[in-house]
């Protein structure tokens, strides 16, 4: 008898140790794993603080220590490298940085729209082969197609006009989000859309009543994709803009690299931080579109 | 209107992309094949000369090898090492950890900055002879490195950068792993598997497909490096030409020299490169490459 009660008593013993003995395991894991994530953060983190902390320093101070708190915060840095060596201020470049991706983003998030409404609700002709370029060019380096591309536009004589930079974006040149878009739309169901058509919408009422607004968060994360790559994008406007008056900020940056390279570090620091500013800012207001967006369309960068 | 759609709608749709892809993609494409075997300085009409082009880049052309070798360099370790840690940073986030949201902002902000000119910048500051990482290297007691002036360092310091940037490939491996059903590791711990069994046997070939995703598309950004070694050297690939990709090279005949045949030749070898790694990689894939509910014919 004795033996018989004392059996589920220590199987509950050995239960609840085990348990313990889990919790404890678990808990030793969790904080290793913070451990490792809050170190390697910092690692990754500190060149951009750094950054932000020395834009402020004084150029004597700038080489002289390690960390990113300014002993004497100046905003030197910033006025002399708003005004630059050039005819023009930042501001002016920032402005055209803008002209260049606003109508590249409008143009990229309306065709990719059509173009991806196109391939995922409607059967034509040549479909399959289609879409077969759409992947190709997704995986198709840039490389290849640069000179021709560089050629072409100075036939047409775009060359030192944004023209190259908005035309292939606003016809749905960017295969990337072509695909992401129609990833997007293959997961909603065409219930609505049906129904839409039976009332007797046509195909375009569809599309934009129906379709779109389903459609807009990955739109918005089209849109911020687009705007984050051009605002880096560095090859484009140096092949195809040669005035310094359009040049966007990559280009002007790099400029003040080569002119005031010698011992002015403040300024071209402090101009750096600044030229990530409205990423960053766009980044953190919207993280989420970028999470999903990457999550489903799987990205470059 | 009802279910009768005209089999003609669906192909105006996609009509803006049919337009672009020839005009800006498929005819360039052509268009660079075709150049490759020409003699073009641009100011005069291209002239055929066969494989001319071909012959010089393969058998004469040393600053071609140079670039190709230190562009293979480059590709072999920079991938490796950027999949690696995503994926380690990855399976370490995939916890029930209360801060995983702001540990994958976190890591994901430099994914959003490193292609920008200013993060190349940063990157010249960072690892000048008196930047950043000397300061804290010789605060510790060692010797200042010379990372651009080296040549056994230079190339890394752009590995690094771009390494740096792991974090959109993260997001994609943390999707993946968030998408493994609990189950199968309960499974796991039934059958009294430990954790580094558990992920080398289950979690691995389960995330495969990511894995191979992610492998084909940074090889192929790998192999088109340009912004990184092109601000952070001046253009030079200095010192010792360590840093000179094959991309640069590209720029610099087509763009400073205006030869454009002979640019448009390189850009075909590195195509070819690319094409056949890549090939080799869908090929291995059947492989290594476990699909969910894949009958395998």
């Amino acid at each position: 008898m004795t033996s018989l009660a004392n059996q589920p008593q220590t199987l509950l013993e050995q239960a609840r140790a085990h348990n313990a003995r889990t919790r404890r395991n678990q808990m030793i894991s969790t904080v290793v794993r913070y451990g490792i994530l809050a170190i390697v953060g910092f690692i990754m983190l500190y060149p951009l603080l750094w950054l932000v902390g020395a834009s402020f320093k004084t150029n004597a101070e700038i080489f002289a220590s390690p960390s990113f708190i300014p002993e004497n915060p100046t905003l030197e840095g910033y006025q002399r490298g708003w005004d630059t060596s050039t005819r023009w201020n930042f501001g002016h470049f920032f402005l055209n940085t803008l002209w260049i991706i606003i109508p590249k983003t409008i143009g990229t998030a309306i065709s990719a729209t059509l173009v991806a409404y196109g391939f995922a609700r409607f059967e034509f002709p040549f479909k399959k082969i289609l879409f077969a370029t759409v992947i190709a060019t997704l995986l198709l380096p840039n490389v290849v197609t640069r000179i021709p591309q560089y050629l072409l536009f100075r036939d047409l004589g775009w060359l030192d006009t944004y023209l190259p930079l908005w035309v292939p974006s606003a016809l749905a040149g960017d295969a990337f989000f072509v695909f992401m878009l129609i990833q997007f739309l293959r997961a909603i169901p065409r219930d609505m859309e049906e129904a839409a058509r039976v009332d007797g919408a046509n195909t375009i009422q569809t599309l934009v009543f129906i379709v779109i607004p389903m459609l807009a968060p990955a739109i918005i994360s089209v849109c911020l994709f687009q705007f984050m790559w051009t605002m880096n994008d560095f090859l484009g406007p140096l092949i195809y803009i040669s005035s310094v008056e359009k040049y966007p900020v990559s280009l002007a940056l790099r400029l003040s690299l080569d002119v005031t390279e010698a011992f002015q570090w403040n300024q071209v620091l402090a101009m750096s931080a600044l030229t990530l500013a409205p990423s960053l800012i766009v980044f953190f207001v919207a993280q989420r579109y970028f999470i999903e967006g990457i999550s489903t369309g799987g990205v470059k960068g | 209107m009802g279910g009768s759609d005209n089999r003609w709608v669906g192909l105006a749709y996609v009509a803006p992309y049919v337009v672009g892809l020839l005009i800006f993609t498929a005819i360039p494409f052509g268009a660079s094949f075709y150049l490759s075997f020409t003699d073009y300085p641009l100011l005069r009409d291209p002239i055929w000369i066969g494989l001319q082009n071909y012959i010089e880049l393969i058998f004469h052309d040393r600053t071609f090898h140079r670039a190709l070798q230190v562009t293979l360099t480059y590709v072999f370790i920079t991938v490796p090492l950027k999949l690696t840690f995503a994926l380690l940073i990855a399976y370490v986030l995939n916890y029930k950890l209360k801060a995983i949201g702001f540990f994958r902002t976190a890591y994901y902000v430099p994914s959003i900055l490193g292609g920008s000119v200013a993060i190349a910048v940063l990157w010249r500051y960072i690892f000048a002879d008196i930047g950043l990482v000397n300061m804290i290297i010789t605060g510790l007691g060692f010797e200042a490195i010379n990372f651009f002036g080296d040549p056994r360092y230079a190339l890394f310091t752009i590995t690094l950068l771009r390494v740096w940037q792991f974090g959109s490939a993260m997001v994609i491996f943390l999707a993946a792993l968030q998408s493994i059903p609990a189950h199968v590791y309960e499974a796991a711990a039934i059958d009294g598997a430990n954790k580094a069994q558990t992920f080398f046997y289950i979690t691995l070939p389960l995330i495969t497909p990511v894995i191979f995703f992610n492998l084909i598309l940074q090889m192929v950004e790998a192999f088109q490096e340009f912004n990184g070694p092109f601000i952070i050297t001046d253009g030079t690939g200095a010192p010792l030409r360590s840093t000179y990709l094959v991309p640069l090279y590209i720029y610099d005949k087509a763009f400073r020299q205006f030869d454009m045949g002979y640019a448009s030749a390189i850009a075909w070898i590195l195509f070819a490169i690319i094409m056949v790694l890549t090939v080799v990689a869908f090929w291995s894939s059947r492989h290594w490459v476990y699909y969910a509910g894949d009958k395998r014919s």
